[in-house]
Formats: C-alpha cells, structure tokens, sequence
C-alpha cells in the first residue's frame, strides 16, 4: 500500500489519528473523574507514535489488526468508525459491537479483521496466527496481521507459544511490542532479565526491529518496514518500540512509582509534540492545518462521546443472553 | 465386519474432511506418517496433503490457532494428546472461545477433540476426565459418546455445530467398544439422552466409559437379584438433557448418577441437582452419586480399578440404593 500512497499521506493518516485519541483520552478522563464511566478507564498517552504507526500500513479487509489496551490511535487509523465504537464501548451502549455486553478496550469487529480482545494478556497473539493461517488455507495471499502488546505481555506463558507457532509457521504476524517501561507499576529490570527485549523476537526466530517510539517518523519507518517484509513472505517480524506511558496504568492510578526525572525527560518527548514538529518540518502539514486537524478532532470526540451518552443502553429483559448460537431442539 | 470406537473417530475424520473443504486439523503429532499418539489421524496427512497440522507443544496457542482459524471462516477440528492436558488450553477455550458469541455474536466453529478417562498404568495426568471444568463455562457444548455409532455421529454433528464443542473421547473405550458398523440407522441428535437398558427398579445415569460399566452392573443385578435398572447414557453433559432424566426418574422413582470423574462439582452432582430442583416428587428415596475418589487418579492397576466405579461398585450402590 505504500508503495501506491505517499509516505506524507500516510503520515498524516497517522497523525490524525493520533490528534483523535489524545483527544479522546483528555475528554474520557474528565469524564472518569467526574463519575461517568461504569468501570476502569485506561488511555494511550506517550504510545501514540507507536499506536497509530502500528495499523498505518494495514487495510481493512485484507489485513488484520489486535489492538489492546493502548492502542486507539491505532483503532482510528484502522477504521473511521473506531471513535464511536470506543465510546460505544465505554458507555455500554447497545448499538454499539459489544452491546454492552463488554467494555472499555474489549471491544472488536471479528468479522472485519478486528478480534475482540480478552483480558488475558498474550491470549489474542495465537488468535491472529489462527486468522493468518486460514487466509493461507483459503487461498487468501498478501494479508498481515498485526498484534499488539506491551513489555509485560512479554512474560506471559500464551505470548511465548504464539509468537513460537507464529515463527514455526512462517506467518505474515508483526508483534509490535510497546515498551512503555511499566507493566502496570512492575518496571522493565523485575519484568525480565534480557538484556533488550529485541532478544526474545530473536530467539523465536523472528526478523527484528527497535525505534524510539516517541519518534513519529522513525516509528512509522520501522512499522513500513515490518509490515512490507511480512507482505512479501519474509515471515514473522518483532518490533519493539520504547516510549514512557505518561499516565496511570488505568485512570485510578496515580503512576506514582515512575520516577519523577523519568516524568520530565519524557514530557519533552510527547510523541504528539514530536509527530507534529517533524510533519512541519517536513512540510506535509502547516501550523494552520495541524491546528484545523486538532480541532476537528476535539469536535469529532465531542460529538461521538455525546452520542454514545445518548444511545439507549442494553435492557437486561429483552437483550439476548444466549451464550451459544446453537441450542438443541425443545431446549 | 468390526469396527471399533476409534475407527469410528478416524472415519469421522477423514468424512469431514472429504465433505467440508473448510475442515482441517490440527495438534501435536498428528501430522506426517505418524498419524497421533493413538492413531486416531493415522494416513489422513498423506491422504489431505496440508490440511493435517502439526503444532507445537503450545495447548494455548493450538486453541488460540482455532479461534483465529474459525473467525477467518475454517472449521478446526483440534487436538489435545491427552484431556488431561487440556487444562493448559482452558483459558482459551472457556474465556475467549466460550465467551465469544456472547460479547460479539459471532460463533466460533471450532471441535476440540480430548482424549480423557483412565486405563491401566495411565496415572495422575493420563487419565482424567475434564469434562466438568469444561462444562462449567458458558459458551461450550461438551460430548461424551459411548458407542462406535455415537462417536462417529456426534463428532461429525459437533463440526456442524456453529459453536466451540469439546468432543470427550474416551481411551478406555478406543479399541474396546466395537459395534458392525460405523453408522447408526437414526442417529440422535447432540442434547438427547439414550435410554441404553430400559428397566423399572432404578435409575443409572451413565456417561462415556461409565455406560458399559453400568450396562454390565445392571445385567449383574438382573442376573444375581431380578433387579431391572434403567440405564439412561447421556451421550452429552451440556445441553444436558433433564426431559429424558426426569421422565426415567419418574419410572424408577430411584435415582444414581455414575462419574468417572472427581466428585466435587461433576456432572453427577449437576444431574443430582437438577432432579432434586426439578423432580424432588418423583423420587422415593435420597439420589445417589457414585463417582471416582476424592484423590489423584492413580497409577498402579489395582488401586486404579479401586478408585473408579466399576460394574462390581455400581452394582452394589443400586441393590442399596434400591433398599433404601
């Protein structure tokens, strides 16, 4: 797809959707802290760059794209209707593709290249391998599926066997890694012993990248890379972007344990403050535009936010509550 | 001709994949010349070149390959080596298959074939019967087959299924179950009970290799006291058919409920809840369980055969059952 699109377009594709998550972000978290949000609210802050470079190269109905928790900015690239499926999702609405049956990040379209997570972290790496693998079984060539996950993720169990099957079976997975330094408070040095984490993708097998995921261009380099070695065949691709989650690991966390000097080096490194140097700089976007951008994603948010408040929720006597789609006859 | 229950299975197999193009399978050693640890895929690989799959050593993974596989529109048919194993792939099967069709109304068509129960020298981890952990959560269909025809019906039904079915296939019966024939002249459908011995002093409820065991107890009891028990095989612990229970309990008045499993939270204590919620008037005296020992499944043959119910343990839960 790159090659027919301009690096510019992309980028600013990109860039967009970054513009609506912060801004989707800023507008949730007032909303959890003034009480209107039935669970956890857990934003994307400083992973950004990483999110929205991550479903850049992919298209809808080709590829596949798993999101997790951070990823939003990813979700509106992916697909113009991710803004108000989010809020959808957060305020349990039942028009929305969960009907309120699930909420916050768990949301997905499954039959659109989007699996609806679990919480279960690393659960959802085999699922894309398993999506992957029937795209190969029915005769379906040039797909890529990209799976989502973060430095923590790394240590689960699931995460080690899928990302060895993925290798094993030569499928077209980039595993982009996020590593934000936390998993949830539990820093990279209690997390695992490796010297970088570029060392496990190396270990299954795995063709392997790292960026500084603060850096837009650089992010969005790497993940064409990644995305265009996966489309030609070359197999399973790693990457593993750094950047520093500038917030709670949901909205009830104060992130109190990342050290304040850590705090402060990053604040310089906002990924949005970056992505938006660099596209002036580049001259694919000027100050008026980036501004016009900005705004209309904060329209954009307000207006979906309301609607999603607005939309019936689901009612427990007439929603279905069939687990199964098959029932046997007279059951 | 004789044919027996993993003939049945394998026939099954190579059926589906002859009919369905979108049927494929996948699990560790199934593949390549070697056809499964008990043979149950043996020439299939050769015979349907790249849809018989080797996976890794990775239950979780080989599960999370199934959903994957089955939202792109694959019906999966999924092997554990052992049920006993399965356990590492019930995150997968219980909260991301089971939980599938509720949070985004899209089934996931996928046949998770365990090979479960015990045999002689089998031991802790060889040997379980998993079905209760499975059953537990909403979502999934269980089958547990105890005949040649069952277990070549049913699992064909399960690929047909639209949902995740967990096929409990048991390795005590693999080659010692046999039948003429593979196919049953009018086979049930998946949710309905059997009756499997028809009978007016009691109640057995059997399931997998517990049918043969209570069909041998209940010709014990006829033989040695003129007792008829109604043997009643579930063929499947969800949907669990509580009509065709009921309806027999209503007969006998007496109800035992058999399992090879652990007691606590099994299929038995389900059944037994059911008919004490539902038909607590039609019994004449306390219903009873009968089921393996509160304690790992052992390896030797002698304590094995101790821990289990057999026809000699069911035999005598009736005849004190039906003195009661």
């Amino acid at each position: 797809m790159s090659g027919v699109i301009g690096l510019d377009q992309v980028a600013l594709r990109a860039y967009r959707g970054m513009c609506l998550a912060r801004a989707f972000d800023t507008k949730l978290s007032s909303l959890y802290k003034a009480g209107k949000v039935f669970g956890g609210v857990f934003l994307g802050r400083g992973h950004e760059a990483v999110a929205a470079a991550s479903a850049a190269f992919l298209e809808r109905g080709r590829d596949v794209y798993n999101p997790f928790i951070r990823e939003m900015a990813g979700r509106c690239v992916w697909g113009d209707d991710a803004l108000l499926e989010a809020c959808r999702s957060y305020f349990g609405s039942a028009l929305g593709c969960m009907g309120g049956k699930d909420g916050n990040v768990h949301w997905g379209q499954p039959t659109q290249g989007n699996p609806a997570p679990v919480s279960h972290l690393g659960a959802m790496l085999s699922v894309v391998a398993g999506m992957m693998l029937a795209k190969r079984l029915r005769g379906e060539a040039g797909g890529v599926g990209v799976a989502c996950i973060g430095d923590g993720t790394t240590s689960v169990g699931a995460t080690h066997e899928a990302c060895n099957l993925i290798a094993v079976e030569k499928l077209p997975v980039v595993v982009v890694v996020t590593n934000n330094r936390y998993a949830y408070s539990t820093p990279n040095c209690e997390e695992f012993a490796c010297a970088d984490l570029t060392d496990r993708g190396k270990g299954y097998g795995m063709c392997t990248y790292s960026c500084d995921g603060t850096d837009f261009l650089q992010t969005l380099s790497t993940m064409r890379q990644a995305v265009e070695s996966a489309r030609n065949g070359e197999g399973a691709q790693w990457v593993v972007a750094t950047t520093l989650r500038m917030c709670g690991h949901g909205e009830h966390d104060d992130a109190a344990y990342i050290p304040a000097e850590l705090k402060e080096a990053y604040a310089q490194r906002d990924p949005l403050d970056v992505a938006r140097r660099q596209l002036l700089e580049k001259g694919w976007l000027s100050e008026q535009e980036a501004d016009e951008m900005d705004a209309v994603a904060r329209d954009a948010v307000q207006r979906a936010l309301a609607q999603a408040q607005r939309e019936d929720p689901p009612a427990p006597r007439t929603v279905d509550w069939r687990a199964t789609s098959w029932n046997p006859q007279g059951a | 001709m004789s044919v027996t229950y993993i003939d049945a299975i394998h026939r099954a197999m190579e059926d589906l994949l002859a009919e369905d193009e979108l049927v494929f399978l996948y699990g560790e050693d199934i593949a390549g010349s070697f056809g499964g640890a008990f043979k149950a895929t043996k020439g299939l690989a050769e015979k349907y070149p790249g849809r018989v799959m080797n996976a890794p050593i990775s239950e979780d993974a080989i599960l999370g390959v199934g959903i994957g596989a089955a939202l792109g529109g694959m019906h999966p048919i999924l092997e554990m080596q052992f049920a006993d194993f399965g356990t590492l792939a019930l995150n997968q099967m219980g909260n991301n298959a089971g939980a599938h069709y509720f949070r985004t109304g899209v089934p996931v068509n996928l046949t998770l074939r365990m090979p479960c129960g015990g045999t002689p020298g089998g031991g802790p981890f060889h040997s379980q019967s998993v079905e209760a952990l499975f059953a537990h959560y909403p979502g999934l269909h269980v089958l547990t087959p105890a005949t040649v025809g069952d277990a070549y019906d049913m699992l064909k039904q399960a690929v047909q299924i639209p949902d995740p079915v967990v096929f409990m296939e048991h390795k005590y019966l693999y080659r010692r179950v046999k039948a003429e024939s593979f196919t049953n002249p009018d086979p049930l459908p998946v949710g309905r009970a059997r009756i499997a011995r028809e009978g007016e002093h009691a109640t057995i409820i059997a399931f997998s290799a517990m049918v043969p065991e209570a069909l041998e107890a209940a010709q014990l009891l006829a033989e040695q006291s003129g007792y008829e028990p109604e043997v009643v095989d579930l063929r499947s612990v969800k949907p669990l058919d509580t009509d065709t229970i009921l309806a027999s309990v209503a007969r006998t008045g007496r109800l035992l409920v058999v399992s090879e499993d652990f007691p606590w939270g099994g299929v038995a204590a389900e059944v037994v809840a059911r008919v004490a919620a539902e038909g607590l008037h039609l019994l004449d005296a306390p219903p009873l369980r009968l089921t393996s020992k509160e304690s790992p499944i052992p390896y030797h043959p002698e304590l094995w055969k101790a821990h289990r119910p057999s026809a000699a343990t069911i035999a005598q839960a009736t005849r004190y059952l039906i003195s009661l």
